[in-house]
């Protein structure tokens, strides 16, 4: 079977799972949520400091909830070691874990799709022209928090901990990412808002970077 | 035995020279004053930090590639070391910093990548601490270890397009760096003594970390050997 075939599978089993009780999605929709409102309790932003600070909340709320969200992509096949069932399949190890990545990025997404307008209404940002742009940004932005994340789930899987480990694993490792998706924000909520391509390309020079590093060390991660 | 004493003297009575050297050899700098001599163990620090996250990041790979538990133990012990020189470092700094730039601490392309490195490495040795099974440690720390190398230049991109406030390079700089050759030399001797006190301290490690395994090798075998003499069946052992 092809890598894509499989992964595409794996990628039905994971929604499906989710889609049963959704109680993952619900979770981490309502923990972005409580991050953002408890963030204008802590600071009570006038309009424009919400501008300035907004893309920072909105980034650390997703990355956040990334670490949250993440920990049960590899640790709920452990309860009945379904992980090893998977690698006894004819399937290559990376399309397992691609599986899971799309399965955690279509969850990320679904979160922000509900963040998003939660956090312009909340904050006073239009979103008006500049949605297309930001959704490029977003989709870059997650892909890093999620190949990443998928990668250190695999990892943290093993450990004691794990909950609070992954984080710890995680949360170094975006730190330019995080720096890099700011500031690209940052750039579609100026008054005159612009793409900023050195940004954007920069994201995108993360995601290769870490896919390519998560496609070549895979078969580590999967072996018994 | 006493050649490993004879080192550790050698080494302790360079540390003190190279301080010595420092302090009152080493000429007055035109624009610090005194204040610039901690750079020359600021220096040596990094320098350490640089060779012992390298050593990390050659023996995950070399783990990955060859599965010999030793390199697994090397990159264990380097990462330690390496943490410990990183700290050094990042204590000198602000220690430089205060008094120089008037600030403590600044979030420079420099520092950040510092910090966040001695993060990442950090989280490599907790996750190692949070793992039993010894191969399973080995193969996946090794991943993150890679994962974090390569996380070290995007950190140093993603701060370098913010105005930098900690010096560029002093040495080859381009025309205007370069520094008086007595200071140089100063340098030098300091760079020896810190690695000369960073090898060795390596190497005890290393082997610390080699004997903890073959330690938990017999223990291993031990508890096999009283299982099979109960006369269970071997299946349930395994």
């Amino acid at each position: 079977m092809s890598t894509a075939r499989a992964a595409a599978i794996l990628l039905g089993k994971e929604l499906r799972l989710e889609f049963r009780t959704r109680e993952l999605l619900n979770a981490t929709v309502v923990f972005a949520i409580v991050v953002v409102v408890l963030f204008s309790f802590a600071f009570n932003p006038t309009p424009d400091e919400s501008r300035h600070y907004g893309p920072g909340l909105l980034w650390i709320a997703f990355l956040f909830s990334g670490s949250l969200m993440l920990h049960p992509s590899f640790a709920r096949e452990q309860s009945n070691d379904t992980l090893d069932a998977l690698r006894m399949a004819p399937v290559s190890a990376f399309a397992i874990l691609l599986g899971k990545m799309l399965a955690n990025f279509i969850f990320l997404a679904l979160a922000e799709v509900v963040l998003v307008p939660v956090f312009a209404v909340l904050y006073n940002v239009s979103l008006a022209g500049i949605v297309g742009r930001l959704v490029l940004v977003l989709a870059l932005g997650s892909i890093g928090i999620i190949v990443t994340g998928t990668v250190f789930s695999a990892i943290s899987a093993h450990a004691r901990m794990r909950e609070l480990l992954l984080p710890l694993l995680m949360l170094p490792i975006l730190a330019p990412l995080l720096i890099a998706a700011v500031e690209a924000t940052s750039a579609l909520f100026a008054r005159q808002p612009y793409l900023d391509q050195t940004w954007v390309a920069f994201l995108a020079g993360f995601d290769v970077v870490f896919l390519t590093a998560s496609w070549l060390l895979c078969d580590f991660l999967m072996e018994e | 035995m006493k050649y490993r004493i004879a080192g550790s003297a050698f080494a302790a009575a360079l540390i003190i020279f190279a301080g010595y050297l420092a302090l009152y050899v080493a000429p007055v700098d035109i624009r610090q004053g005194q204040i610039y001599r901690i750079f020359y163990f600021h220096i040596s620090a990094w320098v350490s930090t640089f060779i012992a996250f390298g050593i990390v990041f050659l023996s995950n790979i070399a783990y990955l590639a060859t599965r010999g538990q030793r390199w697994d133990s090397l990159g264990a012990s380097a990462a330690e070391v390496g943490v410990a020189c990183c700290s050094i470092g990042l204590i000198t700094g602000p220690l430089w910093g205060k008094p120089v730039w008037g600030i403590w601490w600044t979030w420079d392309a420099r520092l950040t990548t510092t910090f966040i490195m001695w993060l990442l490495y950090i989280s490599y040795l907790m996750l190692r601490g949070l793992m039993e099974d010894p191969r399973r440690r080995a193969s996946l720390s090794a991943v993150f270890g890679i994962f974090a190398f390569l996380d070290v230049p995007l950190v140093y991109m993603s701060n370098r397009l913010f105005p930098t406030q900690h010096p560029g390079p002093v040495f080859f700089g381009g025309p205007d760096s370069g520094v008086d050759p007595r200071m140089v030399h100063v340098l030098l001797v300091c760079m020896l003594a810190i690695l000369l006190v960073m090898i060795p301290v390596l190497v005890d490690r290393y082997r610390i970390e080699v004997m903890q395994g073959e330690v938990e090798e017999l223990r291993q075998e031990i508890e096999l050997r009283s299982l099979d003499s109960q006369s269970r069946p071997a299946k349930e052992v395994l």
